[in-house]
């Protein structure tokens, strides 16, 4: 038993370590493409990590959301986005950044640091199977607000709102298990119309203004200059 | 079972104005559903106020007297901004926009009836991610650049928002946890155990809740999509969304005072003054440099979330009696606005200022009305919005909060001068001679009866309070109290 609790420990924390990887390479990368396949690479993690939480922590609701959430979050959200983006916003490789990469990093470390001084604040996790979770997912959450600022383009703001809520969600995970069901399966549900709404959002203001670099969008401002 | 039935009623009017019907079943449906909606959540009301247990499911859906004030005041506005929406909205040509419109205001409705409704704190939040999402299209339903730059920024900050917030209910639900009954998680649950909750861990869920919803909700610093929203969206949307959208996630945030309250550790009344006046100072100065007219009463709703958090900051029976009267104000007074803003842009056809001069002789309804909903709305004597902000002042000062109340009314000043300045100079003033000579133009009936039927309450509200309301008024600021 004991055996089998060390193994999962260190399985997740492998789990922990991909998804704060994939957290950098969201704020990090150049390419619409990349930035997606970050995205799956997260949600697959917290999946993993939820499943590992399951599984140790006997609890049953945590499998359930796992399924779940492997279903929406890598699968259904991804295909959903490339049917309603159009596809001349995904082929774009150079997408605008108001700060460089390495300078974008250098913040996300510097952000993972506060996460994993501000995770004494949470409550405790449950067992020490999940403590991980804490620190990697309060980071998760802040470099996707990060990522959400410095992006111009409309899809990878997208991603990092995405980004946001798997932080919260892998914290959540891990204080939080044993949740009712309904408000378990709201939350997937809740990703799903918002990547539907904000999808289509994203196409009428192509077809309509003709870019997605909703960063030059400026014509809503203030009294002077105007 | 009376909640149940409103919820009901709003999905099938949902799915019938989404049906191709012909271009006048949406609005017809639309309006008759909520009016009916108003019916019910008065008599649920009532029922609160004589003191019955108004609870369909146990533990998840269920009113006390703060949330039936809040149903009241959707269930309200909805009604009158659907009669408003059949005349502004009829100049759509496209009859497939005009059914997206109305089923999706219905849902928009819906999920803003949901919120006070439900019991269990992290369905709440559900329901206030609803809110948000099912709005965006309505915000961008005029489809023009502006419009589409106005839902965009509106959809990221709240979400985001939303998204650092559940970060805060999750952690109020794992501090509880295993300390009540199965299933028995509500506000009154939390309530109840927040004094065993280590008040550290409190505090964080709290202010995570406070940015994430905040963010929602309009306050400064988070603000700034609300003027592009709430002057890009078609005026009946603008009032559903300043005067009740921004009330009913601040009702939430609200909701979590007592329960820090009776931690007894944390100064929460403190947090609320603090971020309440922040609001409210920058909005008012603000307010007088805005260029456009619709933009000038997004900037007053700032203004007013800050009045209202200032309020239930100074705490105390009379702060909190302030705070759920200036929302009842507030919403009825904004929410007219809206609709004076509206009559006028299809009056006049600009939301710029300074093109706007006499506009009480190029069209007196909508010159008149802009007049009425401003002086109302900065809160000169004796309208409705003057009682609360004075009763405000009042238990600030008996509650000897004096640099408080003092700024406070300072910055409430300033906002009375910017708004009645611009407006000022939009009704009165030389008319252009090109369009004073042109035939006056005719508001839509609809328009006129709405202005007309939401000028009511607040002219009667400032003389008389009917006794049933005041009764839940108490009720609403006892649910803030304990």
């Amino acid at each position: 038993m004991a055996n089998s609790n060390a193994l999962l420990t260190s399985l997740n924390g492998l789990a922990a370590g991909l998804f704060l990887m994939s957290s950098f390479g969201l704020a990090a990368t150049r390419q619409m493409q990349g930035c997606l396949r970050f995205y799956i690479t997260q949600s697959i993690c917290l999946v993993v990590s939820a499943l590992l939480l399951g599984l140790g922590l006997h609890a049953p609701d945590l499998l359930a959301v796992a399924v779940l959430d492997a279903v929406v979050k890598p699968i259904v959200i991804p295909v959903l986005l490339r049917r309603t983006v159009p596809e001349a916003v995904f082929r774009r490789r150079e997408i605008a950044q108001v700060l460089n990469i390495p300078s974008s990093l250098l913040i996300a470390l510097a952000l993972t640091l506060l996460a994993y001084f501000l995770s004494g604040y949470l409550p405790p996790a449950t067992g020490s199977l999940a403590s991980i979770n804490l620190p990697v997912g309060l980071a998760g959450l802040f470099i996707g607000v990060y990522t959400l600022t410095v992006r111009r383009e409309a899809v990878p703001q997208l991603i990092g709102i995405f980004g946001i809520e798997n932080g919260a969600l892998l914290c959540g995970f891990a204080i939080a298990s044993g949740l009712p069901l309904v408000i378990e399966m709201a939350f997937p549900f809740d990703m799903l119309i918002i990547a539907l709404v904000i999808g289509i959002l994203t196409r009428m203001t192509h077809e309509r203004v003709g870019t997605t670099e909703v960063g030059g969008f400026t014509s809503l401002r203030e009294g002077i200059g105007k | 079972m009376i909640l149940l039935f409103i919820l009901g009623l709003l999905l099938m009017a949902a799915l019938i104005s989404a049906l191709p019907l012909g271009r006048r079943v949406a609005p017809a449906v639309t309006v008759a559903t909520c009016v009916a909606v108003l019916v019910l959540t008065v008599a649920a009301a009532l029922r609160v106020v004589a003191g019955e247990s108004v609870v369909t499911i146990r533990n998840w859906i269920a009113i006390d007297g703060l949330s039936a004030l809040i149903l009241l005041l959707v269930a309200t506005v909805g009604s009158t901004a659907a009669l408003f929406s059949w005349g502004y909205i009829a100049r759509e040509k496209s009859s497939r926009h005009l059914r997206r419109y109305y089923a999706n205001y219905n849902l928009f409705v819906f999920a803003m009836l949901s919120v006070p409704m439900l019991d269990e704190p992290n369905l709440v939040w559900t329901g206030v991610e609803l809110t948000t999402i099912l709005s965006v299209y309505l915000v961008a339903f005029e489809n023009t650049g502006e419009a589409l730059e106005a839902a965009w920024k509106y959809s990221v900050l709240t979400i985001m928002g939303g998204a650092i917030a559940l970060l805060g209910f999750l952690a109020l639900y794992a501090a509880t946890r295993g300390r009540y009954a199965e299933g028995a998680y509500t506000w009154r649950t939390l309530i109840v155990l927040a004094p065993g909750v280590s008040p550290r861990v409190l505090e964080t869920a709290f202010v995570l809740i406070l940015v994430g919803f905040g963010a929602k909700a309009g306050l400064v610093p988070l603000h700034t999509w609300l003027p592009d929203a709430h002057s890009q969206a078609p005026s009946p949307i603008c009032a559903l969304l300043s005067g009740i959208k921004t009330t009913v996630i601040l009702y939430v945030i609200l909701r979590l005072i007592p329960v820090l309250n009776s931690s007894g550790k944390i100064d929460v009344d403190e947090w609320a003054m603090v971020v309440g006046l922040f609001s409210v100072g920058i909005a008012a100065f603000l307010i007088i440099q805005v260029t456009d007219y619709k933009r000038l009463f997004a900037f007053s709703t700032v203004e007013h979330m800050g009045i209202i958090l200032t309020a239930a900051g100074i705490g105390g029976a009379a702060g909190h009696y302030g705070a759920v009267y200036q929302i009842l104000n507030h919403t009825l007074t904004k929410s007219f606005c809206f609709f004076a803003a509206g009559a006028t842009l299809l009056a006049v056809d600009t939301r710029q200022i300074a093109d706007v001069r006499g506009l009480i002789r190029t069209s007196p309804p909508a010159g008149v009305a802009l007049l009425f909903g401003g002086i109302a709305i900065a809160g000169a004597p004796p309208l409705a919005v003057f009682l609360s902000e004075f009763s405000i002042l009042r238990s600030g000062i008996a509650k000897q909060h004096y640099v408080a109340t003092a700024l406070l009314a300072g910055f409430v000043i300033v906002a009375f001068f910017g708004i009645l300045y611009h407006l000022n100079r939009m009704v009165f003033g030389q008319p252009d001679p090109a369009i004073e000579s042109a035939a006056p133009i005719r508001l839509p009936v609809s328009c006129v009866l709405t202005l007309i039927l939401a000028a009511a309450p607040i002219i009667i509200l400032g003389v008389y309070m009917p006794e049933p309301l005041h009764k839940l008024l108490l009720m609403a600021a006892d649910g803030l109290t304990r």
